[in-house]
């Protein structure tokens, strides 16, 4: 066995005879490390499912406010509009001529806490996500009949639908059971391909079928006495008077900040027009710093962990001269006896990024259905990725610097005392 | 075996002089007791003939290598394959078997390694048969982690990692003073009569003058070094 070889299996049992402070040091470090990766993953995820979200759209049209809240309500599903724009403020511009094609979007309701979103069949037309990629249908196909509705892979996957269910839209985005659309049933037409988007918690339907399933409704309850069954309703102009917002896209993206600059000084009502790229640009300014924040606590929180690795082994130092001397007796260089330390402060954190890793995953998969449900963002469990290996390379190349340190030292000591071993 | 001239040694640049010898000579095969008070430097002594601690001046000779003109590198390999040493008590890594620390000494060393192996089929066998020269032959003890032996069996297991791969040189730092006097006695055989064997040269630190007749030399390290 060669000396390297000798130097690395003592370590391992010095550390295995110590394996109590061992194991709680590896601990320390484990816990860092999957927070470190918990942290950067949903940084990550956030960012990459932003920026997927949406593509190929040039303009979002919605009621005045701010144009981040417009950009999290209307493509992320994220919070709730402030106020709704009329139909005729949409028809105007999505008729002018360097408009494209104009999807006219209505939120607010919900069935079994998934959002319900109405639409025009250009949707799964024009809707681009990630590269420029088509929605695509799993089964069926877009609704057609006023009670038709598509379901985002997600939506079918988790409440078991198939295609043909009549399923029951709840008024408002509540849970309450009380006040559904239950006498207005749709009827699943589609389920779409998963995405990885909000898409995929989506219930689409027309924007006939959420005038139909409000029409004998006022604010928010019922109108007594009314009850128009959905034959008839069917039967009756399903126009809307307002929506909630529309995304709009040009002939020719030079065009765009001409229409933003009408849109926004439209006379008929106070509108905002953003560019989706620009307000998520403004997104991650807002965020910048929460982001940093939270990256300088992981950080530190790996920094504690190989700082308590380090009290371990300068502890050892003391307790472990005699060893040093036994081992410089039988033909230890004083550079294997410090090699001792950089091999154990390895271990330990090779042991800590293995555990670590596996508590990482243990908790996104417990904790990846509640982040999905409640922020909507979509954090695919996957194998660790380039930059999840980097992270554990650059723990482990920090963790074998911090070795340096009681290596060092116990080479000086071992030069220093020879083979006397003075107590 | 060995050959001092005109060594002189001090801890540190500024630290007093602690050996300053004119000429010590051991002959090969030799069983030398080196007896000296506390503090007369034996300890350093032996770090000097293991070429852990070098003189600022003069030569050391050992098996005909003068260790002052080599490397350390070359210092410490000299050490694994041609001395074997006992120190005064805590011989033992706490957490290796007693087989495993005799094993050690092959560890560092391919020459003694091989002659391990050599002389039983392997060096695993040839360290039982130095534990049970060494009257250690309970197969409980060879497995158990070494801090659960007694001093006097820490010893002895310390005694068979010397000898392990026939070391040309033994040199034993106060090995038996933490043992009782019989107890001495037996240690002291039992390491003659391996070294018998194998011809190796022993250089045995104390300072119980009572043990020196058993030896072929006796060596006041005072009459030798100038310093005291
Ligand atoms: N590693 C060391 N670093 C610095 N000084 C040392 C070292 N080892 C020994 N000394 C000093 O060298 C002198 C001689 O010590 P040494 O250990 O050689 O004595 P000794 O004869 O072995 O004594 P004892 O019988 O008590 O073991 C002492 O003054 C001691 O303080
Ligand atoms: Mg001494």
């Amino acid at each position: 066995m060669t000396s390297i070889g000798s130097i690395v299996s003592l370590s391992l049992r010095s550390l295995l005879n110590r394996r109590l402070t061992a194991a709680l040091t590896v601990f320390g470090v484990a816990v860092s490390v999957m927070l470190i990766l918990g942290v950067e993953k949903v940084r990550h995820d956030a960012k990459h499912s932003f920026t997927n979200t949406i593509s190929g759209t040039d303009l979002i049209v919605g009621a005045r406010s701010g144009s981040v809240q417009l950009l999290l309500y209307s493509v992320f599903r994220i919070g709730n509009a402030t106020n709704n724009i009329s139909w005729n403020s949409y028809r105007t511009i999505a008729g002018r001529k360097d408009v494209k094609w104009a999807i006219p979007i209505s939120l607010g309701d919900s069935h079994k806490g998934f959002r319900v979103m109405g639409t025009s069949e250009g949707y799964f037309r024009h809707y681009r996500y990630g590269q420029k990629r088509m929605l695509r249908f799993e089964a069926g196909r877009p609704f057609d009949d006023v009670f038709d509705t598509v379901l985002g892979a997600e939506v079918a996957e988790e409440l078991g639908y198939k295609l043909d269910q009549k399923i029951v839209i709840d008024h408002g985005l509540g849970k309450g059971r009380f006040s559904t659309h239950k006498d207005k049933p749709f009827r699943v037409t589609g389920i779409l391909e998963r995405t990885g988007t909000p898409v995929d918690r989506t219930v689409h339907v027309s924007l006939d079928g959420i005038t139909a399933i409000h029409i004998d409704w006022k604010g928010g309850a019922r109108v007594p006495g009314m009850a128009i069954d959905a034959d008839a309703t069917r039967k009756m102009d399903l126009t809307p008077r307002s929506i909630t917002a529309f995304m709009v896209g040009l002939h020719s993206r030079l065009g765009a900040f001409r229409v933003l600059r009408d849109i926004n000084e439209y006379r008929g009502e106070p509108l905002l027009a953003i560019l989706p790229g620009v307000a998520l640009q403004e997104l991650w300014r807002l965020m910048s710093t929460a982001e940093a924040a939270l990256r300088a606590v992981s950080i530190l929180v790996v920094i504690g962990g190989l700082l308590g690795m380090l009290t371990m082994l300068l502890t050892s130092l003391n307790e472990r001269r005699r060893e040093m001397a036994i081992l410089r007796g039988v033909g230890a260089r004083p550079q294997h006896v410090g090699a001792m330390f950089v091999v154990e402060a390895i271990s330990i954190t090779g042991a800590g990024c293995g555990i670590g890793l596996l508590f990482f995953y243990v908790g996104m998969a417990s904790l990846q259905p509640v982040i999905e449900y409640h922020l909507g963002l979509f954090m695919p469990i996957a194998l660790p990725t380039f930059r999840e290996w980097l992270i554990l390379g650059m723990v482990m190349g920090a963790a074998a610097t911090t070795g340096l340190i009681p290596a060092s030292m116990a080479y000086r000591r071992s030069l220093a005392d020879g083979m006397t071993v003075r107590n | 075996m060995i050959e001092l001239g005109n060594v002189r040694f001090r801890w540190g640049s500024d630290a007093p002089l602690v050996l300053d010898i004119q000429k010590l000579n051991v002959n090969v095969g030799e069983r030398v007791f080196l007896e000296g008070p506390s503090g007369s430097g034996k300890t350093t002594l032996l770090n000097i003939l293991g070429g852990v601690a070098l003189p600022e001046v003069g030569i050391v000779q050992v098996n005909g290598t003068d260790l002052t003109r080599l490397k350390s590198r070359a210092r410490d390999a000299f050490r694994a394959d041609h001395i074997g040493i006992i120190f005064q008590m805590f011989n033992l890594i706490p957490y290796l078997s007693p087989l495993e620390n005799v094993k050690l000494a092959c560890r560092f060393s391919r020459r003694r390694h091989a002659l391990a192996a050599s002389k039983s089929s392997n060096t695993e066998e040839e360290a039982l048969r130095l534990l049970m020269r060494m009257q250690l032959n309970e197969a409980a003890i060879m497995h158990s982690p070494a801090f659960e032996l007694s001093i006097g069996q820490q010893q002895r297991v310390a005694a068979a990692r010397s000898l392990i791969g026939s070391p040309e040189l033994i040199i034993a730092d106060e090995p038996t003073s933490a043992l009782d006097h019989d107890v001495r006695r037996v240690f002291i055989k039992l390491l003659f009569d391996e070294i018998a064997d194998t011809g190796a040269t022993l250089v045995f630190i104390s300072h119980d003058p009572s043990l020196a007749d058993q030896f072929d030399r006796r060596i006041k390290l005072t009459d030798i070094n100038k310093v005291h």
